[in-house]
């Protein structure tokens, strides 16, 4: 089954690149909101998370589960669903590494920004394989 | 019926419900029986050895079962477990 394209407006996009700016060297992360319309996943709002990793956030970030929760609660009351994560790479391709497939969860889109100081390099992504083998790439569209 | 609540990642290996009725002594055996229901479920919530995988978290009410007794947490009837993603990654 090929994946559904992932809408992600210039306004959100923004706030994601902002995002990744911000917190270089360290990775931000936030969660996208919106809705499935059977043909394309539309993202109406991204909300920045805060990375909890105890230490090398340059290159680990991690979403406390309280504020998943939040998120969930959130996004259930609004009539949206999360539909992906995204982060950053600082200074490493936008790519998932092995690292991120171990702890993906199948469904959700994975935005990754590369970002280097103010520069953003790119922006794509990512949906697990159902059998956790790797990723497929999704079509990103503004 | 004790319950468990479903994140929305895993909602596809439930028939889309955020809730699975279960039975079972146990967190460890509610688990088990949730997985047996929906096997799919089987490879996100644990490793090839069976152990439950480090980001997946399961509380009962507003507790990390780490904190209680883990696996043999005792679930009662009318308890609400949750299986809560840590989302995690990295380059």
């Amino acid at each position: 089954m090929s994946s559904l394209p992932l809408k992600v407006g210039g306004g959100d996009m923004e706030h994601i690149h902002a995002h990744a700016k911000e917190t270089y060297p360290e990775e931000c992360s936030g969660v996208m909101v919106g809705m499935n319309t059977g043909e394309m996943k539309v993202v109406v709002d991204v909300w920045r998370a805060e990375n909890t990793h105890g230490d090398e956030r340059s290159r680990r970030f991690l979403i406390d589960p309280k504020e998943y929760i939040a998120f969930e609660k959130r996004a259930d009351e609004r009539d949206m669903e999360i539909l992906g994560v995204y982060h950053s790479h600082p200074d490493h391709p936008a790519e998932p590494s092995e690292y991120d497939r171990d702890h993906a969860w199948p469904g959700w889109s994975y935005v990754i920004t590369s970002v280097s100081g103010d520069d953003i390099n790119a922006t794509r992504s990512w949906l697990l394989k159902p059998d956790r083998s790797g990723y497929d790439e999704e079509d990103l569209v503004g | 019926m004790a319950t468990v609540r479903i994140p929305t990642p895993l909602r596809q290996y439930t028939a889309g419900n955020s809730e699975v009725d279960v039975t079972g002594g146990t967190a460890g055996e509610a688990l088990g029986q949730l997985v047996e229901t929906h096997p799919d479920l089987k490879q996100h919530l644990y490793t090839g050895d069976g152990k439950l995988r480090s980001f997946v978290n399961v509380y009962k009410g507003d507790e990390d079962i780490r904190y209680l007794e883990g696996q043999d947490t005792s679930v009662e009837e009318n308890d609400e477990l949750s299986i809560i993603p840590s989302i995690a990654g990295g380059c």
